[in-house]
């Protein structure tokens, strides 16, 4: 009897349940790429918002104009193409470099002993708490000439004068490697954890050698933790804006860095959308390797 | 037996070196931030003053008191836009709504922040234009931003919860008559409760250390702490910042500690309760 009116509310209570991210993520997360790319169509006007309206509607007739030249300019600008080559070599070099040094440490800490795991991953985990603005700012007082690293090896007399370490790309990728390491490990421990021992026992019944183990069934069986730690430095990396502004120098021309001196500096904002939209079209393929990964392992732990 | 076979010293080895390489810069700047010298790198000896100017600096102490206040409500709002898209995800059959509500609630995971940022202040832009609403950025828009990426972080933490609960608990209950809204709140909740607090506290430091999308977000009005801290690091180095930076540090490793502790007595109590 009582449950009657209940279950006539539950359809309800879905609706809204569905309903409140769904429009939230609609209006804050979907519409705003719609407008992005709009502007990016259109023409940079000094006004404000500086850029024209995309239709015109006089005389009975409706007008869309759609400028395709923010493009051609992006594509075509020396500038642009070297800050975007710039930006996935960067993101290229730091990844690798991450995954060199996060998979021994993810390694190391997926054999420890399992009440030490729950710690280890907390300490990697911790800096990546703290404000990453000032692990970039720690960087500026440890690489700068007159910086710890400077001052120690001019008092072991291996250098008579300071090595300009800050403001080149070296400060720029130890920056990235450092802030994204955490990233490129967590998914990694989480996939290695989950790895069947018997497996490499098996291998080592049979006569394999570790290195060889390692190669043939550790690696292998890791990829979707490479694959999935890999594209959550890789992604955001191409994007980066503070770490090359605050580490580096005017030959480290990163992307990121140039649309945020298009938009705040030079006012272009339709030129900064279009920066932005093939930014997005470079990132596809990753992004679409990351998603798949993870509903995947979410399909698992179902 | 198998630790022999699987080379532990060599990952062991880099185990250590990646957690010196981790730690090393924030101890040198916690060693710094109690340098007597103005000059950042040269050891003037032993002193606090640092600290004392730092509390005097007007400017910082309104900016640490908007980021608290917008870390607390976007993490709310995180947290509550979050937990029902990870029910959605979680619960809900399979469908077109539910494949687009992940697609969309994970994408900020992953996208470069100057896009987030840069297509969020041009919706604000345009929804002024349209509308008069917001008529200026500030608080409000930077709330929303945070919020927005907030909620995907919360979204996974909850979600991998959600999918490890004994669901015949939820069941048993609504057969006795509780409405899904209750069992929700009375069931689903308590137990899910941990990765609530940890879904709270990530958004809170996420919201606290997000320089990027908050430039864009924000207007004249509301100036959050990192974005103070990056236009006086941009100036160079000062040993006021180092002060601040050892606060944050404190900060955080005791809130990550009372978090870690939390959890593992929620780990033992659920496990002495299924003993």
């Amino acid at each position: 009897m009582k449950k009657n009116p209940l279950k006539l509310l539950f359809p309800k209570g879905r609706f809204w349940t569905i309903g409140i991210p769904y429009f939230w993520l609609l209006m804050f997360f979907a519409l705003p790429f719609a407008i992005v790319l709009k502007i990016s169509l259109s023409t940079p006007a000094i006004a404000i918002p500086p850029y024209e309206a995309l239709y015109q509607y006089a005389d009975e007739s409706l007008h869309i104009l759609l400028n395709l030249g923010n493009y051609l300019l992006v594509f075509q600008d020396s500038l642009y193409v070297n800050a975007y080559l710039g930006s996935l070599k960067m993101a290229f070099i730091t990844t690798i470099g991450c995954l060199l040094l996060g998979y021994p440490m993810a390694y190391a800490i997926a054999r420890a002993p399992k009440q030490h795991q729950t710690v280890l991953i907390l300490l990697v985990m911790l800096p990546s708490w703290t404000s990453f603005l000032i692990r970039v700012y720690a960087w500026m007082g440890i690489l700068s000439n007159n910086g710890v690293i400077n001052n120690v090896l001019m008092w072991l007399g291996v250098i008579s004068d300071p090595i300009q370490m800050l403001n080149t790309n070296f400060a720029v990728y130890i920056g990235i490697i450092y802030t994204y390491l955490p990233f490129m490990i967590l998914p990694l421990y989480a996939n290695l954890s989950q790895l069947d021992g018997s497996l490499l026992e098996a291998a080592a019944d049979l006569g394999s050698r570790s290195l060889n183990t390692f190669w043939k069934i550790t690696l292998p069986l890791s990829k979707g933790g490479v694959i999935a730690g890999s594209m959550l430095v890789f992604i955001p990396v191409v994007g980066e804006f503070v770490i090359p502004e605050l580490l580096g120098g005017p030959d480290s021309l990163m992307i990121g860095k140039v649309l945020w001196q298009e938009f705040f500096n030079n006012r272009d904002w339709p030129v900064a959308s279009s920066l932005a939209i093939v930014m997005l079209g470079l990132l596809i393929i990753p992004i679409t390797l990351f998603h798949r990964y993870q509903s995947k392992s979410m399909e698992k732990t179902v | 037996m198998n630790n022999r076979l699987n080379k532990p010293s060599f990952s062991t080895i880099m185990l250590w070196a990646g957690m010196f390489f981790l730690y090393a810069p924030m101890f040198i700047l916690v060693f710094y931030s109690f340098n007597e010298s103005k000059l950042v790198t040269v050891w003037g000896g032993f002193s606090a003053k640092w600290y004392g100017e730092l509390f005097r600096d007007e400017q910082i102490l309104d900016a640490v008191w908007t980021s608290l206040k917008v870390a607390f409500f976007a993490s709310t709002m995180a947290v509550i836009l979050g937990t029902m898209a990870a029910f959605v995800m979680t619960r809900f059959a399979r469908s077109w709504g539910r494949m687009t509500l992940s697609n969309m609630i994970t994408a900020p995971l992953v996208m470069p922040e100057v896009i987030t940022g840069l297509s969020l202040l041009l919706l604000f832009v345009h929804m002024a234009d349209l509308f008069g609403w917001p008529a200026e950025r500030g608080m409000l828009t930077v709330w929303i931003a945070h919020s927005t990426f907030c909620a995907a972080y919360v979204a996974v933490v909850v979600s991998s919860r959600l999918r490890e609960l004994d669901m015949s608990i939820e069941e048993a209950a609504q057969d006795l008559g509780a409405t899904p809204l209750k069992t929700f709140f009375y069931i689903t909740v308590p137990m899910i409760s941990p990765a609530l607090i940890a879904g709270w506290l990530l958004s809170f430091s996420l919201s606290l250390d997000d320089l990027v999308i908050a430039s864009f977000a924000s207007g004249p009005g509301a100036t959050t702490l990192p974005m103070v801290v990056f236009s006086s690091v941009r100036m160079g180095v000062s040993p006021k910042i180092n002060a601040l930076a050892t606060l944050i540090i404190l900060m955080v490793s005791l809130i990550a500690f009372i978090s870690w502790y939390m959890a593992r007595r929620a780990d033992k109590r659920s496990r002495m309760a299924s003993d």
